[in-house]
């Protein structure tokens, strides 16, 4: 039984929420907000310990019945092993309903071309926006914070998308108390982000107090990388490593999961949370300057992925 | 680095808060040092910056390239819409809405504000009070959010004078009370210098009080509880109808205001059914009390019919309810709205149809003049309007509770959140309106 919590410093009130319940808090209402107001939505789910928080948000805002929502999983073909079975792993272990959108299958039907650089980020856009049609999902959850990324800080709790899933940030819905507007058009859809408030070292501390499984990636591993552009890329069948590039086994773990072939692993021997929280806490990198290759590509690489549909 | 690392930063808590600020006053100068000082900007975001900035031909870093996340931002150089920033201390965590300045952004300011426990208002020691603070002051009241921050910027071009300062603390705290600020702490800083920002200046010996982010440290966070109205919108209905949880019957919900225990009676509006709390589950967890802004699962001794969109408030403290509400409002679309004009109207988790019967005045911010019977409000404008719903609501004073007092109009045909309204008396209507010959160009 919870008792009034300790009074905090910088509150006149024993009732102030610590920080991580207010997000919490925050982030269940919006789950249920969808959940009241939306015909089909779905969760986006990588593997990823974004994505991985959101369930067990949705899981928690739900109890003790079951998330009224599916899972969708837009799969590079490029997968750390690792993350597939804890995937599969989580959708048989809470009984939910797994959509499957294949980067492959385009590739192969001749749809998606592969790129010259060899990374499928942007090759996603395509098969999740098709599947968000087919499948006619009006609510579309992501994993997406404001931190990450600088045309991410403009975006919406809320974001409306155009039959083509675009996004176009000149004309977003002003998002006043916590009165969201889910209306949209039929064809139309919208993208969550129940972790819009939330920086990464949130999202790292509670996974340690929810005491939440992730897959082993994020923990210090040995692997064998090579180096590409100033970060440690994993060897693999995706196309790596090339001439000139020389593979190496080091002490490494991931900050993102996402493509192989543009997700890096930065050197570490954090292997407990603990560990991982000290080491972010400390870092003078962000997750994604420090692991993602794409969104080096261009000043508005993420902000023109997103036009498009990206998530 | 020591392991209690965990530990230290959990144990905050979270203060929103929003700047405010005309174009030249160094906001992102301001905002700049606080997540450089706070450690917020990291190698490759500066880097990042640095190389923008070398490729425009610039000398130095441009900080406001932190913040302008648009391309259309960059080009411009000017901010276009309301970002959320995201920096800590070891004593709180921080979420900045960063809101443009401008006259026509006044919804953004809005947007920033309906959600902040403070706000930032920046003025230019060199120029003092102008309309735009007036407005920013304004707005922050309309909004009624509960801590206004004054920091006059640019010292060091006064010669760090105390007095300079002082007549703006005093213009504006006279001007702001009138208003109904609630607080108003005065700061004297220098933003690209860093007086007072994070480090107590040695140029300002005279001035006695906290830092910068020594006050948004320490500001308080909640309101005492038990002047609060306990309100509770239903959002959904959770009935797991498993073997386990055959009878589970829980109403799932943020506590918008106020607190709820497990025994009191409760009454469910509109319908006006009345149970006890027989439960409450706090994410899960079984809980004796629980308050705002936590969201719960409330359990009823009783099985009445309730649904998305009622709302559970103590017995003894039920609000009426009504068809025909009078509110303030900022028209954030950019279509017009007009005299019977059939919307949508979302409070809390209702949405029910409505439709605008009277635009009785339209402020003028400048000087908070009123403008009677404009005829329509459009984009940024500020007004009195009266709403005829087609069903009862429960509606608070937004005085009382910004929560359940406020709601958005919405257009039926495309989803458009058209206004944000606030119900009640508001500030801006001391005097009866009265009409004006000379007020032409506003009557249509």
């Amino acid at each position: 039984m919870t008792t009034v919590a300790a009074l905090e410093e910088g509150t006149d009130s024993p009732y102030a929420l610590s920080h991580l319940d207010a997000l919490e808090s925050e982030a269940v209402h919006i789950f249920r907000e969808v959940a009241g107001e939306f015909e089909r939505p779905v969760i986006l789910f990588s593997g990823g310990k974004d994505s991985i928080v959101m369930l067990h948000l949705a899981l928690k805002a739900f109890a003790p019945a079951a998330i009224p929502f599916s899972l969708l999983h837009v799969d590079t073909g490029h997968n750390f092993p690792e993350v597939i079975e804890y995937r599969d792993r989580t959708v048989d272990k809470h009984g939910l309903r797994l959509h499957v959108a294949s980067v492959q299958d385009y590739i192969d039907r001749g749809v998606l071309k592969e790129r010259p650089d060899g990374t499928r980020n942007p090759l996603q856009t395509l098969p999740l926006t098709e599947k968000i049609q087919s499948e006619k999902f009006d609510a579309v959850f992501g994993g997406g914070r404001r931190d990450e990324e600088k045309a991410r800080a403009k975006e919406r709790v809320f974001s409306l998308r155009d039959e083509f899933s675009q996004w176009d940030p000149r004309r977003q819905r002003p998002e006043l108390w916590n009165l969201y507007n889910g209306r949209h058009a039929p064809g139309e859809h919208v993208r969550v982000f129940p972790l819009s408030n939330w920086t990464e070292l949130d999202v790292w501390q509670y996974i340690d107090r929810e005491d939440i499984e992730l897959p082993q990636i994020y923990f210090a591993h040995e692997r064998e990388v090579f180096k590409r552009s100033g970060m440690w890329l994993t060897a693999g069948e995706w196309g790596g490593p090339k001439d000139g590039e020389t593979v190496e086994k080091r002490l490494v773990r991931y900050r993102t999961v996402g493509d192989m072939s543009c997700t890096g692993a930065v050197d570490s021997d954090a292997v407990t949370l603990d560990q991982v929280i000290t080491e972010i806490a400390a870092s003078r990198l962000t997750e994604r300057g420090a692991t993602r290759a794409d969104d080096k590509l261009s000043e508005a690489a993420m902000e023109d992925r997103k036009r498009e549909g990206y998530f | 680095m020591s392991t209690t690392t965990t530990e230290e930063l959990s144990a905050t808590t979270l203060l929103r808060f929003a700047t405010a600020g005309s174009v030249d006053d160094g906001k992102s100068t301001l905002v700049g040092r606080l997540l450089h000082d706070s450690k917020s900007v990291l190698a490759d975001q500066l880097e990042a910056v640095e190389r923008a900035s070398a490729s425009r031909g610039q000398d130095a870093p441009d900080l406001a390239l932190l913040t302008d996340g648009l391309r259309a931002e960059r080009e411009q150089g000017i901010t276009i819409d309301v970002a959320y920033r995201y920096f800590a201390t070891p004593r709180r965590r921080f979420i900045l809405a960063d809101t443009p300045g401008h006259v026509q952004y006044t919804r953004n300011m809005v947007t920033g504000a309906s959600t902040a426990e403070l706000t930032v208002i920046l003025v230019d020691a060199r120029n003092g009070v102008v309309e735009q603070t007036r407005r920013h002051a304004a707005i922050a009241a309309l909004l009624r959010v509960p801590h206004v921050v004054l920091a006059v910027n640019k010292m060091d071009l006064v010669d760090y004078q105390e007095s300079v300062f002082a007549a703006i603390a005093e213009e504006f705290t006279a001007y702001a009370l009138e208003l109904g600020v609630p607080e108003i702490t005065a700061i004297p800083i220098s933003a690209l210098a860093g007086d007072n920002v994070v480090d107590p200046s040695a140029n300002m010996d005279w001035y006695g009080g906290p830092t910068f982010l020594e006050h948004l440290e320490t500001v308080p966070v909640s309101h005492d509880l038990s002047h609060c109205h306990a309100r509770l919108p239903v959002q959904y209905v959770i009935r797991p109808q498993t073997a386990e949880h055959r009878d589970y019957r829980g109403y799932a919900g943020q506590i918008a205001a106020g607190s709820f225990r497990v025994g009191e009676s409760v009454t469910v509006l509109p319908s006006g059914r009345t149970s006890t709390i027989s439960g409450i589950d706090l994410l899960g967890e079984p809980v004796d009390i629980a308050w705002t802004t936590q969201s719960v699962t409330l359990l009823l001794e009783d099985d009445i019919d309730i649904s998305r969109g009622d709302l559970i408030v103590p017995t003894k403290d039920a609000p009426a309810t009504t068809q025909d509400i009078e509110a303030t409002v900022c028209h954030v679309a950019d279509a017009p709205l007009t005299v019977g004009h059939r919307v949508l109207l979302k409070h809390g988790t209702r949405t029910v149809k409505a439709i605008v019967k009277d635009i009785p005045s339209r402020l003028t911010l400048d000087d908070l003049s009123l403008h009677p019977h404009p005829g329509q409000l459009v984009a940024n404008d500020i007004g009195r309007v009266k709403v005829r719903t087609a069903e009862p609501l429960p509606v608070d004073s937004y005085a009382d509770s910004r929560r359940t007092g406020s709601f958005i109009l919405i257009d039926p045909s495309d989803g458009t959140t058209l206004t944000a309204g606030m119900v009640g008396e508001s500030f801006a209507s001391p005097e009866p309106v009265k009409d004006e010959a000379e007020d032409d160009g506003w009557d249509f």
